[in-house]
């Protein structure tokens, strides 16, 4: 236990102006804790759904929750199911045989609810395009509001996309 | 070494590659024997999969890849055009099944009657009837989506419930669906469902040169792009008789080697999320995301996609950027080695590891679980130390091995794998050899073969090309280790309660998207 609590003294917070340079981010951070209050009482409550992606998108997903971006600090929470969910984050191409599970997933979510599409291929296609056993991007199966491109786009990129989709105009 | 092959009654020939590899054809009548007499012999079924040769003057093609001390054999079992069917190997080789399955889903090439012929691959995407690899059906074909209807095996008795899990996850995880049957709290039974992320990557493959499909091969499974890249490559290069620079095999392995330190980093935290130490989490992610960025500034990408090219590699490493992976490193390998040591006398994580989700040695060998998995189960095999091709030759890799086949044994199998590819990194960044890293790829002739074969973090990954006129695909197919060791989930499984499922699959970390394709 010592060796534990020396450890996470000796690492101190290591969240904070990360990859981009240091006002963006505190801008970004900053925009997001306002408007999360402003639009879902500070509690951004996240379902993901892999509509068929190649995993990549799932590592910066995961990324995401490293201390490095402290996504509870900014009042967001990946939740277990769509019904206690604001907004769905949707990687990959929809293969045909997500198609049912996504639009059901779509439809158990609440409303007013937010879709943001993550990676090229859940904005084009992407590398595996319309196929057999592909529908292709996400807005081919669902109405989608933000749109993160990237293979796969950075953790911030799609706290980018995140913010976009709860900024009132859009 | 054909001599070896020539005892099982086999012509084989010697094909280029990286390791050694041949290539035999037998009928379809002497499959079995073959295979009964190389399971004899302790040789590995490594991939099974099908082939249209209508296009080619001929029917249809059943191949196996198995895996001989003396290297890589693949054995291709010619099948008529009106009846593709073949005697089935699930029997000799019980990892064949769902391969079985999933040929005859995709080309019609059906195994004989007593085999399991329920689908696997197929949902609702297209009719029972219709194969979607088989040359006459387009690449944009659709059909109309038809109720999926799998049968589920029930499991009746006094007591016994269902828990039907996904495919959509709690968790950020890949889909797939598992049908757990429970008594009180215990598993009794544990069916998998996958080929909800079937997204039709072997046709694709089939629109592509040998040029594009690198890219293809990398997002195969994306956490393992690193090692299908590598695989595609050294396919490519085998089928068009390139050879690439010493200077790019040397990046390959310290490219292999940093995705799968990253690779462990992120499922240590996990392990020790999934144990209520979330400290573990925290702190792994942490030296994962230092890691991440470290790829992004040095080569380009966080996951260092696309860096491996047929021919080479995509950017070399300078110098003074060799010697900035190495400090990192070596920061990073003292913390885990302080996170080891808590892990290590965490009596609550140690309660919940040892004796979970267990597979004993002797139940791993006769299924044939591979891999890192493997590794925890007493089987010491790794593609770097058993066929060592460069960069791997100079560098007398050390395979990790323990034996007691629970979470804690693939805990340990991952420690263990980081300090050891620490020391290739750290190794190979010191012994750069000077030097061009990228070399022109030659065309290849059609019909030329080519094969690659990579120890990715999570286990063996074969990628078995044939090339056509034009420097195009005919047939590719990537295998993913996952084939192999998804069916031993359900049995690690038995026994346990329901909430440590999670701690259990999570200590594999299979691929769905490889093996849905």
């Amino acid at each position: 236990m010592y060796q534990l609590l020396k450890q996470i003294a000796k690492t101190g917070i290591v969240t904070g102006p990360a990859p981009l340079p240091d006002a963006t981010l505190r801008a970004l951070e900053q925009r997001l804790g306002q408007l999360i209050l402003e639009h879902f009482g500070r509690a951004l409550a996240i379902r993901h759904v892999d509509a068929g992606s190649c995993n990549g998108c799932e590592l910066e997903i995961h990324a995401m929750n490293s201390p490095y971006y402290n996504l509870e600090g900014l009042g967001i929470k990946f939740v277990a199911s769509p019904r206690h969910a604001d907004m769905l984050l949707v990687t990959g191409p929809v293969s045909r045989h997500m198609e049912v599970a996504l639009k059901r997933t779509w439809e158990a979510t609440p409303d007013p609810k937010l879709v943001v599409a993550i990676g090229d291929c859940g904005c084009t296609g992407g590398i595996f395009g319309e196929s057999y056993a592909s529908c292709g991007r996400v807005s081919n199966v669902i109405p989608v509001d933000v749109t993160v491109p990237g293979c796969p786009p950075a953790p911030v990129a799609i706290l980018q996309g995140i913010l976009t989709a709860i900024t009132p105009g859009r | 070494m054909t001599k070896a092959f020539k005892e099982l009654g086999l012509d084989a020939t010697p094909l280029a590659a990286a390791m050694p590899a041949f290539c035999a054809s037998i009928p379809a009548g002497e499959l079995r024997g073959i295979c009964e007499q190389a399971r004899a012999r302790k040789a590995r079924l490594v991939a099974l999969w099908g082939s249209d040769e209508t296009t080619r003057r001929a029917g249809y093609a059943l191949h196996l890849a198995l895996a001989f001390p003396s290297g890589l054999l693949w054995v291709s079992v010619p099948l008529s055009r009106e009846d593709p069917h073949y005697p089935g190997i699930a029997d000799i080789y019980p990892s064949a099944n769902r391969m079985q399955r999933a040929t005859a889903d995709l080309l019609g090439i059906i195994p004989s009657a007593d085999a399991d012929r329920r689908k696997w691959l197929r949902h609702g995407a297209w009719p029972e009837g219709a194969f979607p690899l088989r040359k006459n059906v387009e690449a944009a074909a659709r059909f109309a989506q038809s109720p999926d209807r799998y049968p589920f095996v029930p499991v009746e008795g006094e007591g016994v419930h269902e828990i039907p899990v996904g495919p959509v996850h709690a968790g950020t995880i890949e889909p797939g669906h598992f049908r757990f049957s429970v008594v009180g709290e215990k598993i009794l039974r544990l069916e998998e469902r996958l080929g909800y992320k079937h997204k039709g990557i072997e046709k694709r493959f089939e629109q592509m040169t040998l040029e594009e499909g690198a890219k293809l091969a990398g997002r195969v499974s994306g956490d393992s792009t690193v090692a299908y890249a590598w695989a595609y490559a050294m396919a490519v290069e085998s089928a068009t008789g390139t050879e690439a620079p010493r200077r790019a095999l040397a990046l390959r392995g310290i490219l292999l080697e940093l995705e799968r330190i990253a690779n462990h980093l992120g499922d240590l935290g996990y392990l020790g999320n999934d144990v209520s130490l979330s400290f573990g989490f925290f702190q792994f992610w942490r030296l994962k995301e230092d890691l991440l960025r470290t790829h992004a500034q040095l080569f380009g990408h966080r996951y260092l996609m696309d860096a491996i090219v047929p021919g080479g590699v995509a950017k070399d490493l300078p110098v003074a950027a060799g010697e900035a992976l190495a400090g990192r490193l070596a920061g990073i390998e003292r913390e885990v080695a302080t996170l080891k040591s808590i892990y290590d006398e965490h009596a609550g994580a140690q309660d919940r590891f040892i004796m979970t989700g267990q597979l004993t040695p002797e139940l791993a060998e006769r299924m044939g679980l591979t891999g890192l998995a493997a590794r925890a189960s007493g089987i010491a095999r790794d593609l770097r130390v058993d066929y060592p091709i460069p960069p791997y030759q100079q560098l007398d890799p050390r395979a990790a091995s323990h034996t007691r086949g629970d979470v804690a044994a693939r805990v340990a199998v991952r420690f263990d794998e980081i300090f050891e590819s620490m020391r290739l990194v750290q190794t190979l960044v010191q012994q750069l050899p000077p030097g061009e890293f990228r070399a022109p790829v030659a065309a290849a002739a059609a019909g030329a073969r080519g094969l690659g074969w990579i120890e990715g973090w999570r286990g063996e990954v074969l990628i078995a090309l044939e090339a056509t006129a034009g420097n195009r695909i005919h047939r590719l197919h990537p295998h993913d280790p996952s084939w192999q060791n998804w069916p031993l989930l359900e049995h690690a499984v038995h026994g346990n309660i329901v909430p440590d499922f999670p701690l259990i699959n999570k200590s594999f970390n299979l691929s769905y998207s490889g093996t849905d394709l």
